[in-house]
This record gives structure tokens, C-alpha cells and sequence, in this order.
């Protein structure tokens, strides 16, 4: 029973995300880009969900991981021939090098990781508010390099010409492999460990728990999916400027997570794909659309208006998100349970 | 350059800051709530100073006043009361919820009429006049809002120390669940800093307005965020450091926004994030916390 429940909570968030793939393929052209985008959302979010659902802690840096994946494996791919002609002032090195497809996401997530890991190794002493300010900094002064340094990268304007490789395949198996990584972070030592210390920190330590060791490991393996993330989405963009991988998305894929239950994987990968869907489905209704019958046609720009308003009506009525941050179980939660007689709880 | 034009420029953003960081510092002190949506509190009242200015300014500037204390009131009672007790994630991402959903409302506006974005507010223009004094050149609003600045905070250090109110603020923010123990109301005082924290949203509203005649959907967004890395900087546990805390990250853009080389200035927010950075690892209590107290948790 127990080998199945945890086989489950891993097959419910795969089998949401191939649906939403193969729903994807059956749609228009325009809408299947949103629907990849969704799935693209689904890494960040499980990358996000790696640190602050595990540990916590929030985190407003975890977008500079994915910016840096985004660059470098956006970079790399455009053709060498045209490089040094749309980007002038890159070093020699990067203007006239070019990677594959894989090889870039497999660079993306190494680079996230170590610029994770060398971020956190001071960063992760701190907790609470300062934590949140402090990897807030560092996205500001990501985002500040990256716009103003034009040896690396396109500075202030946008790096086009990227390959677009992100489609049903990429997409699904993207967002596939990052859930199977936090799921077994999660299931691990390691991930038990930061939980621990997420519930109770004196204690924690008490039973011999590094704090600092475990959140550093945690904060690496999110920057390392952030990144992968991060290269997925400019092979999905085609085109990326550094306004993109900013403020909107730290706060939107933020909101995503806690929206679906910031201390769950599935969670995550239900706030994920429910928020995107609901962007998706909405921009759709901007231009008409039919459900069960009705012709249902909005304003345009009223898709933010209803995101935002949907979000916090979920924050209101559910507080600790839209799985209450339990993982999928066929069991019923304990509220909602009928009482048994005496039946001793499962060890 | 000019120092004493550098100087009391930059004196004035770090009074409004100030201002700012009182306004958001209040709430958290009832309610442990970072008030991420303050800045569309700004923008809200910078949008009815722009609506209402054929009214004239004593007209325009109390409806702004209304209507800003009204939406923060409507923030606590529709969203924040429901969730108190909720983990600080939840109430961060309500927040974040409610400053999406202003600024779509805001920019709904623009999507209909089809215009380009931006509204252009004459509430007190005249304020923009300059004085001569030696070499600088001050404008009026900039003596305005040092004088604004520190008539509010001496009304509002009067309020909190000289009326029975004022104290049962204190003591809430101090230790919540004591207080209530002894008889103080909860509901009344967060309510309380939520109207008091919309006063002073509309009050930098009119000042920024001022300053900046274009009102936009992230008007005083991006001061927002400034004012709360201030905030936690200067020390978010208590009023008087946090208000430092604004205060000094507003002399410090002002300052090096001003004396800076144009060309190394590009890389300005970087240097002072990594400031930022430094100064949390020192102190994570904040800069100003005083020595002594209970050390802020590290691992």
C-alpha cells in the first residue's frame, strides 16, 4: 500500500503533464504554443517548488537561473555565421561557437546549478525576510548584468534567431524530467532532512541536521532545474530580451506555486498548469470562444484581470493552495474521512 | 555637480520613502503582512488625482484620499482578515495577487481606448516652480515633501506615543497575542494601520504625482520594491529602524543617482544590491537593529 502511494504521487503530476502534452497536439497552432509555454511553466515551478516548497525559505532569486540558462542556451544555438553580425560586441569565444539542442539544456542546468551553488553558499545562512531580500538582490543584479554587459550576451536588446526546438516532445519530456528529479530529491535523505528542518528547525538540528548543508544542496538542484527550465523556454520563445526572465515571472511562478500548494510537488505542477491554462483559455475568450454550448466572448486585456482575480480568490478561500499541500492519494484527507474505531494509524 | 542641489534632492526621496516605509511598516508590525501591493495603493491615487483634476485640488486631493484609504480598508477586509494566520508565503502571494490584479484593472484603460500608455495629472503644478539658492535650483514640491515628510511623522510619533490607540498599536506590534490578552482589539488596530497606511499612500501619491505628471499602470512600483529592500535592511522588526531603513536607501539612490559617472551608472543597481547582500549578511536583524537583542536566526 505504502509502495503504491508513492508510486502514485509520482504518476499523478507525469500523467497531468503527458494529458495536458497530448491536449496540446489536438489544439490550433496559436493556443499549442501556450500550452508548451504551460509546460515550460511547469519546470519553473517544480525547479521553485525544489527550494521553497522543501525548505520554506522564499526565494525571489530562483529567475536568474532561469535567465542564465535562457542566455546561455539561447547563445549557443544561434548560427554561428550570423552571430558576430547581430551581436557585435560579443568575446570572440561565444561569437563564434555553437552548440546542439541537448547539449545547450544540459549547459543551461550546469550553469544554473553553479551559479546557484556559488549564490547559496553565503545566501543560504540566512532565513526569513532577509533571505527573501538577499536572493532578490541577486535577480536585480542578474538582471542588471545581463542588460548592460554586451561581451556575454545582447544586452538591452533581444537575442532572436534561437532555434525553436521546444514543441510537444521537448515540452512534455521537459517538464516530465523535472518532476521525476524533485520527486526523487524529495524522496531522498536529503530531501527528508530539509523538510525537517522546515517544520521545525530546533529540532532539526537537534537530531543532527546540517541546516546550511541541506539548503545549499536544495537551492543547487533548484538553480540547476531553473536553468534547465530556462533553456527550454528560449528554444520555446525563439527570442528572448532580459524584461522576460524579470520581476513578472518571479512573482507570477511565485504565485503559481503557492496557488497550487507551495508544499507539494503536485501542487506545484497543479498551480503550474492551472494558472497557464486559465491565461490560456481566457486569451482564447478574448477572441470568442464556445463552451458547453454558450458563446462566451471577453474584452480584450480582461485575461490579466480574471488570472489575478481567480489567483486570490483561491488564496482566500484556500489558503495553503488548491492541494492544501498534500501530495495526490486516493485516500480521502482526514477531515473528510469517516471516523474509525480504534483502527491504529499505519507506522 | 552641486552639493547643496544634489543633497537636498536627495533628502527629499528619502523623506517620501520614509513616508513609504512607515505606511508599509505599520502593517507589518500589526500583521506581519509585507504589503507588496502598496505601490498600486500609490498608483490608485495617482489614477484619481489624474480623473478628477478639472475639480480642482482641494477637491481632487480629498477624493484621492477617500479612495486610496478606501481600497487599503477593502485589502484587509476582503483579502487579509480571511487569512490571518495563514503561512507567510499565502499572505506574500495574496499580496502579489492584488497588486496583479490593480494593475491589470489599470491597464484594461489602455486595451479599450487603444491609446498609448500613460495619463498625464495637473494636480498642483504650480509646485513645480523652481527657487534660487546660490547655484542650486529647488523646486518647490522638493521642500514640500521634506516638509510634508516630516509634519506626518511627527503627527504620527504623537499618535503612537501620546493616545491610548496609539499604544495598543505599539504593544500589538510588539507582541500580538499579549496584547489581545490584555484587552486590546485586534480587528480595530490592524484596521486601524491599514487606514493609516492608505493616508500615507495617498499623501506620496500627491507627491509623486508632482514629481512625475505621467501616471502608468506600475506607477511607484518600482519605489515600492526599493522602500522594502530599504525596510528590511534598515530592519523590519520595529517602526523606527524600518523607517531609517527607507529613509537611507532613499538618500542613497538619490545620491549616487546624482554624482555617479553616466557611464559607470548602468551598473548602479548592482553595486547597490551587492550592498544589499553584504549588509544582511552582517546584520540580518537590519543595519539599525540595536545591539543586544535576541540575534537573528542563522544557519
Amino acid at each position: 500500500m505504502r509502495r503504491l502511494n508513492a508510486s502514485l504521487q509520482l504518476l499523478a503530476p507525469c500523467a497531468l503533464v503527458v494529458l495536458v502534452g497530448l491536449g496540446g497536439r489536438a489544439t490550433t497552432a496559436g493556443t499549442q504554443t501556450e500550452v508548451w509555454n504551460a509546460l515550460v511553466n511547469v519546470a519553473i515551478v517544480v525547479g521553485l517548488y525544489v527550494f521553497v516548497g522543501n525548505s520554506g525559505v522564499l526565494s525571489f532569486g530562483q529567475i536568474s537561473f532561469v535567465a542564465v540558462g535562457a542566455f546561455a542556451a539561447g547563445l549557443l544555438t544561434v548560427d554561428p555565421t550570423v552571430k558576430p553580425n547581430v551581436l557585435p560586441g560579443l568575446w570572440p569565444f561565444l561569437a563564434h561557437h555553437s552548440i546542439g539542442n541537448v547539449p545547450s539544456l544540459l549547459l543551461a542546468a550546469a550553469l544554473g546549478g553553479v551559479f546557484a551553488f556559488l549564490v547559496g553558499l553565503p545566501l543560504m545562512r540566512l532565513s526569513g525576510l532577509a533571505a527573501g531580500i538577499a536572493t532578490f538582490a541577486v535577480l536585480e543584479i542578474t538582471h542588471n548584468v545581463l542588460r548592460n554587459w554586451t561581451k556575454i550576451g545582447p544586452g538591452a536588446t533581444t537575442l532572436a534567431l534561437v532555434p525553436g526546438t521546444t514543441t510537444f516532445a521537448q515540452a512534455t519530456l521537459g517538464a516530465l524530467i523535472a518532476v521525476v528529479v524533485a520527486f526523487c530529491y524529495q524522496q531522498s535523505r536529503f530531501g527528508r532532512q530539509l523538510r525537517a528542518t522546515r517544520e521545525d528547525p530546533a529540532a532539526a538540528r537537534a537530531a543532527g541536521i546540517d541546516i546550511h548543508r541541506q539548503r545549499l544542496l536544495a537551492f543547487t538542484l533548484s538553480g540547476a532545474l531553473c536553468g534547465f527550465a530556462g533553456g527550454l523556454l528560449v528554444h520555446l520563445l525563439g527570442s528572448i530580451d532580459t524584461e522576460q526572465v524579470y520581476l513578472d515571472l518571479t512573482f507570477l511562478t511565485l504565485a503559481m506555486l503557492v496557488v497550487g500548494g507551495a508544499q507539494s510537488l503536485f501542487g506545484a505542477v497543479v498551480g503550474a498548469l492551472g494558472v497557464s491554462l486559465l491565461d490560456t483559455f481566457l486569451g482564447n475568450a478574448e477572441n470568442t470562444v464556445h463552451v458547453l454550448g454558450l458563446r462566451l466572448h471577453l474584452p480584450g486585456g480582461s485575461r490579466l484581470v480574471g488570472v489575478a482575480a481567480a489567483m486570490l480568490v483561491v488564496l482566500v478561500l484556500r489558503p495553503s493552495g488548491l492541494t492544501g499541500g498534500r501530495e495526490f492519494s486516493l485516500r480521502l484527507p482526514r477531515r473528510l474521512r469517516a471516523p474509525r474505531a480504534q483502527a491504529p494509524e499505519p507506522r | 555637480m552641486n552639493v547643496l542641489q544634489t543633497s537636498i534632492d536627495a533628502l527629499a526621496l528619502g523623506a517620501v520613502y520614509a513616508l513609504m516605509a512607515v505606511g508599509i511598516g505599520l502593517v507589518f508590525g500589526v500583521l506581519r503582512l509585507v504589503n507588496f501591493a502598496y505601490g498600486q495603493l500609490i498608483m490608485a491615487g495617482a489614477y484619481t488625482l489624474a480623473f478628477t483634476g478639472s475639480w480642482g485640488d482641494p477637491a481632487s486631493i480629498a477624493v484621492c484620499v477617500a479612495v486610496v484609504v478606501t481600497l487599503s480598508v477593502a485589502m484587509e477586509l476582503l483579502a487579509f482578515r480571511r487569512l490571518r494566520g495563514a503561512s507567510p508565503a499565502t499572505m506574500l502571494a495574496a499580496t502579489f495577487a492584488i497588486s496583479f490584479l490593480l494593475q491589470s484593472i489599470a491597464l484594461l484603460r489602455y486595451s479599450f481606448a487603444n491609446k498609448p500608455i500613460g495619463d498625464s495629472v495637473g494636480t498642483l503644478s504650480g509646485l513645480n516652480r523652481s527657487l534660487r539658492l546660490g547655484s542650486a535650483q529647488i523646486q518647490w514640491i522638493t521642500i514640500v515633501a521634506i516638509v510634508v515628510a516630516l509634519v506626518v511623522l511627527a503627527a504620527l510619533g504623537l499618535f503612537l506615543n501620546r493616545t491610548s490607540i496609539g499604544l495598543q498599536m505599539r504593544a500589538a506590534a510588539a507582541d500580538f497575542r499579549t496584547a489581545r490578552m490584555l484587552g486590546v482589539g485586534a480587528n480595530t488596530v490592524i484596521l486601524l494601520a491599514f487606514v493609516i497606511s492608505g493616508l500615507l499612500a495617498a499623501i506620496t501619491a500627491v507627491i509623486f504625482v508632482v514629481q512625475t505628471p505621467l501616471v502608468t499602470p506600475d506607477f511607484a512600483l518600482r519605489d515600492t520594491i526599493i522602500v522594502l529592500v530599504g525596510i528590511v535592511v534598515g530592519g523590519i522588526d520595529r517602526l523606527v529602524t524600518a523607517t531609517l531603513g527607507g529613509f537611507f536607501i532613499g538618500v542613497a539612490t538619490g545620491v549616487l543617482g546624482d554624482t555617479l559617472p553616466s557611464g559607470s551608472r548602468v551598473y548602479l543597481p548592482s553595486a547597490v544590491f551587492a550592498l544589499v547582500i553584504l549588509v544582511l549578511l552582517l546584520r540580518p536583524r537590519g543595519l539599525f537593529a540595536i545591539f543586544g537583542r535576541a540575534p537573528a536566526e542563522r544557519v
